[in-house]
């Protein structure tokens, strides 16, 4: 037996001369796909097969028991001119990812940077405030803040020692879905991180040259230590906001599935879910997942495409 | 006159520095005043559940943060709160996340080892397809996944939560072992592949020794991730006695509605206390493993 077509710079003629170019071939490639082999079955049956599926049944009238019965685009014509909970979800979605991703990230940077100044105790710091981000997924954690949130809630005891009389901030439409932002703004930890991560990279003698030159800290932070963190921004950016259109357990927690108050909490992923498994609705459904790649393909997108202009890659 | 010149030039420093230092110790202070304040609010409403769940019925809205009794009641009634035991559904979440961690590790590490370090043909061609997945929102390949576990007869069994671990379909595992594997060193594998060693041997017995570091954050963060899941059991799984933790929470929660808060605090504390040990003893791995690759929890 010659060794395997390993990645490595030595040619594997050895007694290669005698072997048959079957044996050979079979020899440099074999190996790679034997190991590749639960991933490529795992990619083409659960991912690549599932993709092409779905964009077929968004075309069709699909309720699991009979066949698919192919309508063209009227499910994709319905969600834009016939189905107010599919603005409703929108709006929702757009709303929470648009307060949610830059607080989450404002918060995140403001923290880093105070822990970054040669704080004491930055260990026990950073994982008390990491402690949120590994729970907060949990079922448990939206219990907590449905009751957080409630009309005798603790944060409305809170208030109460202020002499404020808090509404029941879940079931109220105009807040609801803020106890949801506050809860992944609460979360902060792990892109603060991240942060933290970049923060260490940036090279002192910069701050020590600026300081030298006169440049006050405020200056500092818009000159140096942002510019060169913004690829640390651009990456946190990207990954939360996908993250946050795929939210779907506090929402589904705190509105008991149902997305209320008046669709207040309606996320989308909410929405397909209800459509999907609550009216057997498939093909809207699918139509309503694929609707949801193409969004967050042309963010990721747009996002690559506009970074050259603010994204600073020193090479 | 030599001797008198350095002088000044002392006393305008040590003129300075009280001032400085005063400055710098007033500033720290304020940090860690605003530090530990924010810590307080934020793991605040964590504490009080843990407190709500040791009191005693009538005092589980109210009373003191720590409990003027002690009460273990709401863990006896919690445990025992719906028609299923919370032991069968610890034992069955148990079940899926061990299953799910032993999955990932065998199956992304073989992915990684071949896109790695083996050259065949078409590695790049699917290791760009593998990046791809890397953003791909779940909800578009759900349905026709259902369907096929469906047509399998997979429903109210564990394997549709599972079997997708042997296959490798969390590419970020893949990416990540990727990632590590390229920085051993070549050198190590080149001179067992002189030796005649066979690929899977070389897997075996120097990649995955020499990877400890990354196959303990995939394992962990599997298991949290595996754990914590809800939208998968709650689509998988409709027989209670199936259900995990986490459906067993939410069936708490609808069922016994506002009645029986300390049961559902109970739970819902005991649901955390496999994660949070996690983070007691394995932080400097998860803290790494964030910052390093940029994970999204």
């Amino acid at each position: 037996m010659t060794a395997p077509a390993m990645e490595a710079g030595v040619p594997h003629a050895g007694g290669a001369v005698s072997q048959s170019w079957w044996s050979r071939v079979w020899q440099n490639h074999a190996p790679g796909y034997l190991f590749l082999i639960p991933w490529l079955v795992g990619f083409l049956g659960l991912t690549i097969g599932p993709i092409i599926t779905s964009f077929y049944l968004s075309f069709t009238d699909f309720d699991l028991l009979t066949a698919p019965e192919w309508v063209g685009a009227s499910n994709y014509i319905r969600m834009f001119t016939a189905d107010p909970k599919f603005i409703a979800s929108m709006q929702v979605t757009l709303t929470f990812v648009l307060f949610s991703v830059p607080l989450k990230l404002a918060f995140a940077l403001g923290v880093a940077l105070l822990l970054n100044r040669g704080m004491r105790g930055l260990p026990l710091y950073r994982a008390l405030f990491y402690l949120p981000s590994l729970l907060g997924a949990s079922v448990a954690i939206a219990i907590l803040w449905r009751q957080l949130f409630a009309g005798d809630g603790l944060v409305n005891d809170f208030l109460s020692v202020f002499g404020i009389q808090g509404p029941s901030w879940i079931s109220n439409p105009r807040y609801s879905l803020w106890t949801l932002i506050i809860l992944s703004i609460w979360q902060f930890g792990s892109p603060m991180i991240i942060f933290l991560a970049g923060l260490r990279q940036i090279p002192q003698d910069m701050y020590e040259a600026a300081s030298l030159d006169g440049a006050s800290r405020w200056r500092q932070f818009w000159k140096i230590t942002l510019p060169l963190l913004t690829p640390v921004v651009f990456f946190n950016a990207i990954i939360q906001t996908i993250e946050a259109f795929k939210s779907f357990t506090p929402a589904f927690i705190i509105s008991a599935g149902t997305g209320n108050p008046i669709n207040s909490t309606l996320f989308y992923t909410l929405y397909l879910y209800q459509e999907a498994f609550g009216f057997f609705r498939m093909g809207y459904a699918s139509a309503l997942a694929w609707f949801l790649l193409l969004l967050v393909a042309c963010f990721t997108a747009f996002s690559f495409l506009t970074s050259k202009y603010w994204v600073h890659y020193d090479d | 006159m030599t001797v008198t010149a350095p002088a000044p030039r002392l006393t305008v420093v040590t003129e300075a520095t009280p001032a400085k230092l005063m400055r710098k110790r007033v500033l720290s202070v304020l940090a860690h005043v605003a530090l530990i304040g924010a810590s307080i609010l934020m793991l605040y409403p964590l504490l009080w559940m843990l407190s709500a769940s040791f009191r005693p019925e009538n005092e589980i809205f109210g009373g003191t943060l720590i409990p003027s009794v002690w009460s273990l009641d709401s863990y006896f009634r919690g445990w025992d709160g719906l028609r299923v035991s919370f032991g069968t559904f610890f034992w069955n979440s148990l079940v899926i996340s061990v299953t799910s961690v032993v999955g990932n590790l065998i199956a992304c590490s073989m992915a990684a080892f071949a896109f790695a370090r083996l050259r065949f043909k078409g590695r790049n061609f699917w290791f760009a397809l593998m990046l791809m997945t890397l953003m791909l929102p779940g909800q578009v390949t759900l349905i026709p996944q259902y369907v096929l576990f469906r047509e399998l007869g997979w429903i109210d069994t564990i394997l549709p939560l599972v079997v997708p671990k042997f296959l490798a379909v969390d590419a970020f595992f893949v990416f990540l072992m990727v990632q590590f594997f390229r920085g051993i060193p070549r050198e190590l594998d080149e001179a067992a592949m002189m030796d005649g060693c066979s690929a899977w041997r070389i897997y075996w017995k120097i990649m995955l020794p020499l990877s400890m570091p990354v196959l303990a954050t995939a394992a962990i963060f599997t298991f949290i991730w595996t754990w914590d899941d809800f939208f998968a059991p709650l689509i998988y799984l409709n027989e209670m006695k199936q259900y995990t933790v986490m459906l067993g929470l939410r069936t708490f929660t609808d069922s016994t509605g506002e009645s029986d808060f300390g049961g559902l605090f109970a739970m819902s504390v005991l649901s955390l206390v496999p994660i949070f040990l996690f983070f007691l003893f394995f932080q400097r791995l998860l803290i790494e493993g964030i910052a390093t690759t940029g994970m999204k929890r």
